[in-house]
């Protein structure tokens, strides 16, 4: 007879594969309700992963649209400052002036690593037309340089010119949510040139932007406009209006950002005219500070999905190791046949075990499903959120229940290939 | 006589029940020879179903020798006496012990599963030895769709499928009625005259009666050994 020892391995893999798939068959609802914490676990693991990447490329999204190159020389920092508001609060305001100034700098400075300085001022008002009306829409007030460093594009029509800014034209540019509320049933190329109203006042519509899409489909970023920072002045904020104002400074793309904060605090401190030891009574705020603020919200939801998928996972094993006790159980005599016919310790135990790695996978491939019907659930509800199953999630779903299955099966199967085959055989 | 295949001397098996010390077997010395046809007889407690665990390598002696085909049984680890029981012993059971959800081709494929033989070469020598046993045309079917007579055949085709040193019979007739009884043991019959080497243990008197040998315990003994007269 010819036998080897790969052969044999193989053989004993086959017979397992080929008793566990009758074991399941046999013992459907059992084995399906023994699967039910690995379900529950593979389910949460998942939908976790899905939130996570979800979460993740949301901010990466909404972060470009502040810009990568962006700086925000600002009253308050973007941060939580807590009980320290009173100190920031007394701090002088920001004139949108500065940005001349730091202009005036950046051209003065060598090898500067700046390119350009533009104030704006945001604020909110009402808008119409005809009987069409669109409330709380976010206006930037700011000057011609805008149309440098904006990172939404223009979709139709243009930005205002230096001339129609300085001479305070009644000129606006559209978000595309608010072209959407005003003009609801016109194309695009018709809305150009149309009058709507801010706040009673008479505007011309020069251009509308591309979509931006919204942070993780919950808060759009459409719903805005954008008119010249001295119209604004004229109608809307006045001169001493100091709220919402920032100064918008782009570095060169090449140029290190710490270095560029380095280099703006130095032109601000200029500006302000602080002398040396003296803080800084402005802040330069940029979009790792918002990446800052999102870590331990990301930290959380993973310590959480953590503990969920962890005791989902705990309490499935501990049902599969009383499973296969109760199968090695009632098949002891088997065992005892097996034995007298041949069958290693080894074979009994990769039977046993790859039993219990099967109701696992069984319990991964139905967590899987799970979480594939939630997924489209939730994009049907949610459909800007940028949720997607990575091939590497369901990988770690399969792997996790393999574990579980090899972990909570060894025990019993390890005493099933240690049984005695006289004893074994004399069970009934 | 030709060669012995098992040659056991001296053996003894204790169990340690803790307040007493049973000697299940008490020192037995036994050969068995090529083509021999043994039946092991004795009431129950006598050592009997010891002394078949014993020979049929599922259970090792306390004291004593066990040599089968010249290997010294006693010294062996659990995977060598799991490969002597594939390749050497054939098992019959008084209770058939086939796997109920497989067919009877795969049960009697089994043990060539265990010894690593490719599926063509395992399913050709298992229909073989069914052929052996008159059951050829009923491969596909499983266990329940047979008589017990049946059974017991597919039982002793998987005995049969290794080419064993030895078949080992334990009560092989003890749940099928006398009729069946009757032709199985002429399939045992006709086993031996091909040359096979059988060891039935029983306690029914006209059961041994089909054997050439008659071996008798007692406490752990051998009281008798003697041939079968004709």
């Amino acid at each position: 007879m010819k036998r080897s020892r790969i052969r044999r391995t193989l053989n004993d893999f086959e017979e397992s594969a080929r008793i566990a798939g009758e074991q399941l068959r046999e013992h459907k609802v059992r084995s399906l309700l023994t699967a039910l914490g690995v379900i529950i676990g593979v389910w949460a693991v998942i939908l976790i992963g899905v939130g996570m990447n979800g979460l993740d490329t949301g901010f990466r999204n909404s972060l470009a649209m502040l810009g990568d190159d962006h700086f925000y020389i600002e009253k308050f920092p973007w941060r939580n400052v807590g009980d320290d508001w009173r100190k920031y609060i007394r701090r002088q305001n920001m004139e949108s002036y500065y940005a001349d100034e730091i202009n005036e700098i950046i051209s003065q400075t060598p090898n500067t690593g700046l390119v350009i300085a533009v104030p704006t001022i945001g604020f909110r008002r009402n808008m119409s037309y005809e009987d069409q009306t669109a409330n709380g829409i976010q206006f930037t007030a700011t000057t011609s340089d805008f149309s440098y460093i904006s990172t939404a594009d223009i979709a139709e029509g243009r930005f205002f010119t230096q001339t129609e800014a300085s001479s305070g034209q009644n000129v606006v540019i559209l978000g595309s949510g608010v072209m959407e509320a005003l003009f609801p049933d016109e194309e695009i190329d018709q809305i150009l040139g149309r009058r709507v109203k801010i706040s009673r006042i008479k505007f011309t519509v020069i251009g509308v932007l591309e979509s931006q899409g919204s942070f993780l489909g919950l808060q759009s970023f459409d719903n805005q406009a954008i008119v010249p920072l001295p119209t604004a002045r004229k109608f809307f904020i006045g001169h001493r209006y100091w709220n919402g104002t920032s100064i918008r400074v782009v570095k060169q793309p090449e140029i290190d950002r710490e270095e560029a904060r380095d280099e703006i605090i130095g032109a601000m401190r200029r500006v302000r005219g602080l002398e040396a030891g003296e803080e800084n009574d402005f802040d330069v705020n940029a979009s790792d500070a918002v990446e800052d603020t999102i870590g331990p919200v990301k930290a959380g939801i993973a310590v959480a999905g953590f503990i969920i998928t962890g005791l989902a996972l705990f309490v499935g094993a501990i049902g599969i190791m009383n499973i296969t006790f109760v199968s090695v159980k009632e098949r002891t005599k088997e065992i005892g046949t097996r034995r007298a016919i041949g069958a290693r310790r080894s074979s009994i135990l990769t039977q046993f075990l790859m039993e219990a790695v099967s109701i696992c996978l069984l319990g991964g491939l139905v967590g899987l499903l799970l979480a594939f019907g939630s997924k489209t659930i939730l994009d049907h509800y949610a459909p800007n959120f940028p949720a997607s199953l990575s091939f590497n999630l369901m990988i770690l779903a399969v792997s996790l229940s393999v574990t579980t299955g090899i972990l909570s099966g060894f025990i019993p199967a390890w005493m099933a290939s240690r049984l005695e085959p006289a004893n074994a055989l004399r069970h009934e | 006589m030709s060669e012995s295949i098992i040659q056991i001397t001296g053996v003894k098996k204790i169990y340690d029940l803790g307040r007493a010390k049973v000697h299940a077997l008490d020192g037995v010395d036994l050969r068995i020879y090529e083509n021999d046809y043994v039946a092991i007889m004795g009431p129950s407690g006598s050592g009997k179903s010891t002394l078949m665990n014993m020979l049929g390598c599922l259970d090792t002696p306390s004291e004593g020798q066990y040599y089968f085909g010249g290997e010294d049984v006693a010294k062996m680890d659990d995977d060598s006496l799991a490969d002597i029981r594939n390749r050497r012993i054939g098992f019959v059971f008084q209770s058939f012990n086939l796997l109920p959800r497989a067919t009877i081709l795969r049960n009697v494929e089994l043990p060539l599963v265990y010894a690593g033989l490719a599926k063509k070469e395992r399913a050709e020598r298992a229909q073989h030895a069914l052929e052996q046993v008159g059951l050829g045309d009923r491969i596909e079917h499983r266990p329940n769709e047979l008589s017990g007579g049946q059974r017991q055949r597919v039982a002793i085709a998987r005995a049969l499928v290794t080419e064993p040193s030895i078949i080992l019979a334990d009560e092989p007739t003890g749940n099928l009625d006398s009729k069946t009884g009757e032709e199985i043991m002429q399939l045992f019959e006709g086993l031996y005259e091909k040359g096979n080497t059988i060891i039935l243990v029983t306690h029914e008197e006209y059961i041994a009666q089909h054997a050439r040998r008659l071996v008798r315990l007692r406490d752990g003994l051998i009281e008798s050994d003697t041939p079968v007269k004709r």
